[in-house]
C-alpha cells in the first residue's frame, strides 16, 4: 500500500472525529451524569466487564479459525504477557514464535 | 452554589504546581505508553491509514485499546456505525472512572473540569486517584498526566506510522499476528479470576456464533453485550 503519508481522506477523517467524539462523551459523562443518579450496582459491573468481553470477541472467531501456528504462538503470547506484565516483550515472543512456528510446522 | 465551611468536598486547588507535577510524575508512565503507542502506529499503517489520520486519532481519540480495535475493524468500505458503536462500547469505562474523579472534580470550574477529563487514558487517571486519595488537592494533576500520556502517545503514533510506510509485506516479519498478539495481552491484563471466566466464554462462543451467523464485524458488538449481560444475570440471582 502507498498512500501519501500526508493524505487526510473525507470519510476517514469523519469517523475519527466520531470516534473522538464517542470517546470525549465517555469521559465526560461519568462526571455530567453519575452525581445526579445513582448507578446499580450490577450496572456498573457490566460496565467494568465490558473491555474485556470487547477483547474476547474480537479474539475468539480470530483464533478459533486459524491455523496451527497462530494457536501456539498464541500461547506463547499468554505466558509471556502473564509472566513479564509487559505488552511489548509478549508482542516480541509473539512475533518470534509465529514466524518460528510457521517455518518449522 | 456556594461552598461552606462545613462542605466535605477536598478544598482542591487549580495551577501550575499541579500540572507540573502531575506531568513529571508521568513522563516514566508516558514512557511505556509510547511503546504502545508506536506499535498502534503501525498497525494504524497496515490497515491503510495515512501517518497524517493515523496521528489525528490519536490526539483526537486518546484511547489506547479502543484506537487498536478500531484499526483492527477498518476494512474498506469502513464500517462507519460497528467501528464507532465498538469504540463507544469499550469506552464506556470512562463513565465509572470520570465518576471516581467528581468527589474532587466539583470544585473546579465546569471548563478546568471538562477540559481535564478529554485527557483521561487508564494509566494517568489510576495515577490520579492514587495522588488525590493520598490527600493532595491538586486539581490540575489528572491534566498535567494526561499532557504527559498525551504528548508521548502522540510522538509515538508518528513514528510508528512513519516506520510502519516502509516495512513492505507484513506478514514476512510476522506483523500480520502483532494485532492478536497485543490484544492477547490485553486480556491477560484484564483478567481477573474465575469470575471471569463466564462473561468470558459467553462472549467467546456468542461472537463465534455470530461470525458464523451474520456478516460484517456484528460478532465484536453481540459478543461484547452478551459477556457483559451474564455480570448483570449472575447478581440476580
Amino acid at each position: 500500500m502507498t498512500r501519501d503519508p500526508l493524505a487526510l481522506a473525507p470519510l476517514t477523517v469523519g469517523v475519527v472525529l466520531a470516534m473522538a467524539v464517542a470517546t470525549y462523551l465517555t469521559k465526560a459523562g461519568g462526571l455530567w451524569v453519575l452525581g445526579r443518579v445513582d448507578l446499580p450496582d450490577r450496572a456498573e459491573r457490566a460496565l467494568d466487564a465490558l473491555p474485556g468481553a470487547v477483547v474476547v470477541s474480537i479474539l475468539a472467531p480470530a483464533v478459533v479459525t486459524a491455523d496451527p501456528p497462530t494457536w501456539l504462538a498464541a500461547g506463547v503470547v499468554v505466558i509471556a504477557a502473564r509472566r513479564t506484565g509487559r505488552v511489548l516483550v509478549a508482542l516480541l515472543f509473539g512475533v518470534g514464535a509465529i514466524l518460528l512456528f510457521r517455518g518449522v510446522l | 452554589m456556594t461552598a461552606a465551611p462545613t462542605d466535605d468536598a477536598p478544598d482542591v486547588q487549580f495551577g501550575w504546581t499541579g500540572l507540573r507535577d502531575g506531568y513529571l510524575r508521568c513522563v516514566p508512565v508516558a514512557l511505556g505508553v509510547a511503546g504502545y503507542g508506536v506499535v498502534f502506529g503501525v498497525l494504524a499503517r497496515e490497515a491503510g491509514l495515512s501517518v497524517a489520520e493515523a496521528t489525528l486519532m490519536s490526539a483526537t481519540v486518546l484511547a489506547g485499546a479502543a484506537q487498536l480495535i478500531a484499526v483492527e475493524l477498518w476494512a474498506d468500505p469502513v464500517p462507519v456505525a460497528t467501528v464507532v458503536g465498538t469504540v463507544l462500547v469499550v469506552n464506556l469505562r470512562y463513565v465509572l472512572m470520570g465518576a471516581a474523579l467528581r468527589p474532587w472534580f466539583r470544585r473546579l470550574s465546569p471548563r478546568q473540569a471538562y477540559a481535564s477529563v478529554f485527557f483521561t487514558a487508564d494509566e494517568n487517571w489510576a495515577l490520579t486517584m492514587g495522588e488525590l486519595r493520598s490527600g493532595s488537592r491538586q486539581g490540575a494533576f489528572l491534566l498535567g498526566s494526561g499532557l504527559a500520556i498525551w504528548s508521548f502517545w502522540v510522538a509515538a503514533t508518528v513514528v510508528g506510522a512513519t516506520a510502519g510506510g516502509v516495512v513492505g509485506d507484513p506478514a514476512r516479519y510476522g506483523l500480520d499476528f502483532a494485532l492478536t498478539a497485543v490484544f492477547l495481552t490485553i486480556a491477560v491484563d484484564l483478567w481477573e479470576g474465575p469470575s471471569t471466566a463466564v462473561p468470558w466464554g459467553t462472549a467467546a462462543v456468542v461472537a463465534v456464533l455470530t461470525e458464523a451467523l451474520l456478516p460484517g464485524r456484528w460478532y465484536v458488538l453481540c459478543g461484547a453485550l452478551a459477556g457483559a449481560l451474564t455480570v448483570v444475570i449472575r447478581r440476580d440471582a
